[in-house]
């Protein structure tokens, strides 16, 4: 099953990443922006026809386990979804991405310590979600972290999204997908914006005040120009993902996390009687 | 903006001729190389080492490709670019050393790699990151590997091509780089921005 998603996530984008690419590229100014808009969707096109990665950077493996706590087996779940990332490295197949930082060695199947990482939540209930996030370097290296002042509040925070977007500039693939948190603490922050980016794109925030702030945040960033690839247009960001969390009185931990236009994700779930349900992708 | 097809080895008096703007394709020979090829091609030019092969007038691919072997044979399964600033440490020294004519890469380079192109009359070709897929149906044969030890995304792969692009030609080799222009575009328009978010300084 892992296996299976894994492919389908690196293979075929979901839905909602394809329609805003194609909103884009009707929608986009300048001509280069418009010609790499269109390289794009070629290319979408003949990954799902010939059944390759649509990019060749299949990323970082991670997994989001929504775990019902009556589940049989859960102690189990972790080392299937290792075992199946080193079958799926072969099988499909994905770049190997695991290197060890102390030797810089490649480990060649896309395992290594904690890698593939597995966030777990314990819910109600005796079936699994698995979401995969195979997520791409060059738009991790621009995710960036910072502890605003709280005394500048929701107008800082305004200000390090623009600030993080000019900063990464044409480096991270665009037009890219934000997934922006505030509170928490250091980590939370960043771990609640990189899950920010697994919401639809045409799923508005169900709080009215955060959607306000996502529409906001995006016409904001979409007016610097940078464009598809960097080369200039209006398409910038396709989306902005807004969390949070509550945070302490003295600190204001703001994460920014960028996502490729290949945004690849895919979810299914297991049911008791391990019928499998794939939610982001239509499988026959 | 005009559209050229080149073919590798590529003259310098071609390669003169590419404005930004332009758009670009490539049949002939290209090879990837990343952080650590553009690391170890330095160090063995220092030396005096030979490269396993010769890069005069050719393009270096920065991509580290899914490859898979089928018989003794390697296919390209997907070949997009990788991000270029990574290699802008390397990239002055590389043009100079070796006489690549082409640098194919998403995401552009610096003032370094750009006075190196006007100095030794190369171009930069920006290609759509992520299009991975087109880029490895342009890729008619694998005719080599070299520094395999390096990892299969750090090794030098030797592609024959057929019109890999469309590049846009992004830093051409009179000194012009389009990256530049339009972080100094976005440079300008965050004030404005700034303004409209009622935040400020």
């Amino acid at each position: 099953m892992a296996i299976n998603l894994l492919r389908l996530a690196v293979i075929q984008l979901p839905q909602d990443v394809k329609q805003a690419l194609q909103h884009a590229y009707e929608t986009e100014t300048s001509p280069a922006g418009k010609t790499n808009l269109k390289t794009i969707l070629d290319n979408i096109k003949l990954a799902e026809q010939t059944g390759t990665p649509v990019c060749q950077d299949t990323g970082t493996i991670i997994y989001y386990v929504k775990a019902g706590a009556q589940t049989q087996d859960l102690d189990k779940i972790e080392t299937a979804l290792t075992n199946a990332t080193r079958k799926a490295t072969q099988q499909i197949p994905l770049r190997p991405n695991a290197v060890d930082p102390l030797n810089g060695k490649n480990t060649g199947d896309n395992t290594g310590a904690h890698i593939p990482y597995v966030h777990w939540e314990i819910v109600p209930g005796n079936d699994v979600e698995i979401t995969v996030l195979t997520k791409g370097g060059g738009s991790e290296n621009v995710c960036t972290t910072g502890m605003l002042v709280p005394g500048e509040g929701l107008k800082g925070l305004k200000k390090f999204v623009v600030d993080t977007v000019v900063k990464a500039g044409s480096q991270p693939c665009p037009p890219n997908i934000l997934g922006v948190a505030m509170g928490g603490g250091a980590d939370i922050a960043m771990k609640l914006a990189k899950k920010a980016l697994l919401r639809p794109l045409n799923q508005p925030n169900p709080n009215p005040e955060l959607a306000k702030l996502e529409d906001e945040l995006l016409e904001a960033v979409n007016q610097l120009g940078i464009g598809p690839m960097g080369l200039g247009g209006k398409w910038t960001i396709l989306g902005v993902k807004i969390d949070y969390a509550a945070r302490h009185p003295a600190s204001f931990p703001a994460a920014v996390a960028f996502n490729c236009w290949a945004a690849r994700r895919a979810t299914a779930r297991i049911g008791a009687d391990g019928r499998v349900e794939y939610l982001t992708h239509k499988v026959r | 903006m005009a559209t050229y097809k080149l073919k590798t080895p590529i003259s310098e008096e071609d390669v003169r001729k590419l404005k930004i703007d332009d758009v670009l394709f490539i049949t002939g020979t290209i090879v990837t190389a990343r952080d650590q090829a553009h690391r170890r091609a330095l160090d063995w030019a220092k030396e005096g080492k030979k490269l396993p092969i010769d890069l005069k007038g050719l393009a270096v691919f920065h991509c580290g490709p899914i490859v898979k072997k089928e018989g003794d044979k390697w296919i390209a399964v997907a070949a997009g670019p990788t991000t270029s600033t990574r290699m802008d440490i390397f990239e002055d020294e590389f043009i100079k050393n070796f006489g690549v004519r082409v640098v194919i890469g998403k995401g552009g380079m610096g003032k370094r790699t750009t006075e190196a192109m006007k100095k030794y009359g190369a171009v930069y070709g920006a290609f759509t990151g992520g299009a991975a897929a087109l880029a490895a149906k342009a890729i008619k044969n694998v005719r080599a590997v070299e520094w395999y030890d390096l990892g299969m995304p750090e090794a030098l792969w030797i592609f024959e091509v057929e019109e890999f692009g469309p590049l846009s030609v992004a830093i051409d080799s009179h000194g012009n780089n389009i990256f530049e222009q339009i972080a100094k575009t976005a440079e300008e328009n965050r004030a404005k921005i700034y303004e409209k978010l009622g935040i400020g300084k």
